[in-house]
């Protein structure tokens, strides 16, 4: 059986996230070493804070460029998936630079409080350029549980946005490479739904 | 403006000795179940987050013990935060790492306002909720209260509730719950007064807590106090208000609340 490496990246919510996959039957190990994370079937890369730190720690780490270089599926949950991306506002940091675009901060205004806190709805993109399977199952008007400040710009590699003030990438995919804006393991059955996918990937 | 935000409702399971209990007005507490039983039977129902208060944390000088977090965090898929005695960025690692969402910090906030800047720069914005407990005196103004898992402990302490919330913000709260004491327990209704007075000064996501008593007091507190979210307690565990009844009612009223599929 294939396994998951969850990439320690100091975050708050990799517990969480490992108990999703081992209720998916899935079997995971936690570590921040570079080769560990290279021999992985599927990696994850999970992030609860902010982005600067985060990238800190995973240049003081020595995993920017093994990460960079994963062949293997590869999923960014929350602030993991927006250090896919160029870079990020938030610090004004380089990121990973695996998904063109950069990380901007939600505006509050009427009704749009800041964090984004809660379910939202995952809009599908008719023409998706990556990842056909990530989203399988998942309905056009079903809901995830979102918790951020920051959000990814809608771009080609846009697989489902959502609205909060203005609209942004939900879901992200390109090539081996995907993204979840919002939390699966704490999005019931369609965040389970989005991880079995990707576990169900081809490795 | 673009918003598919939906409402939440939250019940809140206040944990005692790794059991959940309900009391009235903070007092007379009574054993209502287990908690990940309890948190099962929310999820299912369609709870859209849980709050666990441990209700005898903060009045011991204790931090929240952390077995049942793990319990809580393998069994559910959906969100929950932790109050409880945490006063320190290492109790709320602790809560976080166990497998916990959010963490709600209230007396060791007041007692020391740094805390919640230090958790926010550590764990981000978004898992740090400040609860705040707070009655109207006599002179019509609303203050802050402490050390209310304990009655005999509780104080009232000078802070006015709407100078509380804005130092909170500054401060790096990522949400507020705001639990009216004057009418919790007692099941007539969320306090729309107080809750719109905060609401106007609260950029963040704001909770209301307190009064919950039947179907109609949570379509009030979304549409005239603008809430996020509505906790409640002892009419989700005594089962007068299902959860499914009340979003169906909630949606009638053009409430926004997740559908379960």
């Amino acid at each position: 059986m294939s396994w998951v490496v969850v990439v320690d990246s100091g975050g708050g919510n990799i517990g969480s996230v490992r108990y999703a996959l081992e209720r998916l039957g899935a079997r995971s190990i936690l570590s921040a070493d570079p080769a560990t994370i290279a021999s992985a079937d599927r990696v994850i890369l999970p992030g609860v804070g902010a982005a600067a730190p985060a990238m800190a720690r995973l240049r003081e780490r020595g995993l920017v460029d093994p990460i960079r270089r994963l062949q293997q599926p590869l999923l960014g949950i929350c602030l993991g998936m927006q250090l896919l991306y160029e870079s990020s506002e938030e610090g004004e940091v380089e990121c990973l630079g695996l998904l063109p675009g950069r990380i901007t901060r939600l505006q509050p205004g009427p009704g749009v409080r800041v964090p984004h806190m809660g379910w939202n709805f995952l809009d599908k993109c008719e023409t998706p350029t990556g990842a056909p399977g990530l989203l399988t199952g998942i309905g056009e008007r079903d809901q995830a549980y979102f918790v951020h400040s920051y959000a990814a710009p809608l771009t080609s590699d846009t697989l489902a946005s959502t609205s909060y003030g203005r609209s942004f990438t939900a879901v992200a995919g390109r090539g081996r490479c995907y993204g979840a804006q919002f939390h699966p393991e704490r999005s019931a059955a369609v965040g389970s739904r989005l991880l079995a996918n990707f576990l169900a990937l081809e490795a | 403006m673009l918003n598919g935000l939906s409402r939440r409702i939250v019940p809140c399971l206040d944990v005692r000795d790794g059991r959940v209990v309900k009391g009235v007005r903070f007092r007379d507490h009574v054993d209502m179940g287990d908690i990940v039983e309890l948190a099962l039977r929310y999820r299912d129902e369609g709870a859209d987050e849980l709050v666990f208060y441990d209700i005898t944390a903060s009045p011991q000088g204790r931090s929240v013990d952390r077995d049942w977090v793990e319990r809580v965090s393998r069994a559910i898929d959906i969100p929950f935060c932790v109050a409880g005695g945490i006063r320190s960025v290492a109790d709320a690692r602790g809560v976080l790492n166990a497998g916990a969402d959010k963490i709600s910090i209230n007396t060791p906030a007041l007692e020391r306002p740094e805390l919640i800047g230090e958790i926010a720069e550590e764990f981000g914005v978004q898992c740090v909720v400040v609860g705040i407990d707070s009655l109207r005196d006599p002179d019509g103004e609303w203050r802050v209260r402490q050390y209310t898992g304990d009655p005999s402990r509780t104080q009232a302490l000078a802070r006015r509730t709407l100078d509380w919330v804005v130092e909170a913000q500054q401060r790096g709260a990522g949400e507020i719950v705001l639990n009216c004491m004057g009418s919790d327990g007692v099941r007539s209704g969320y306090d729309l007064e107080q809750l719109a007075a905060v609401r106007a000064i609260c950029e963040v996501p704001l909770v209301a807590s307190g009064g919950a008593g039947a179907i109609e007091h949570f379509g009030a507190v979304f549409l005239q106090a603008d809430v996020d979210a509505a906790l409640a307690a002892s009419v989700f565990h005594s089962g007068s208000i299902r959860i499914p009844a009340l979003k169906a009612a909630l949606r009638e009223q053009g409430v926004p609340v997740r559908q379960l599929h």
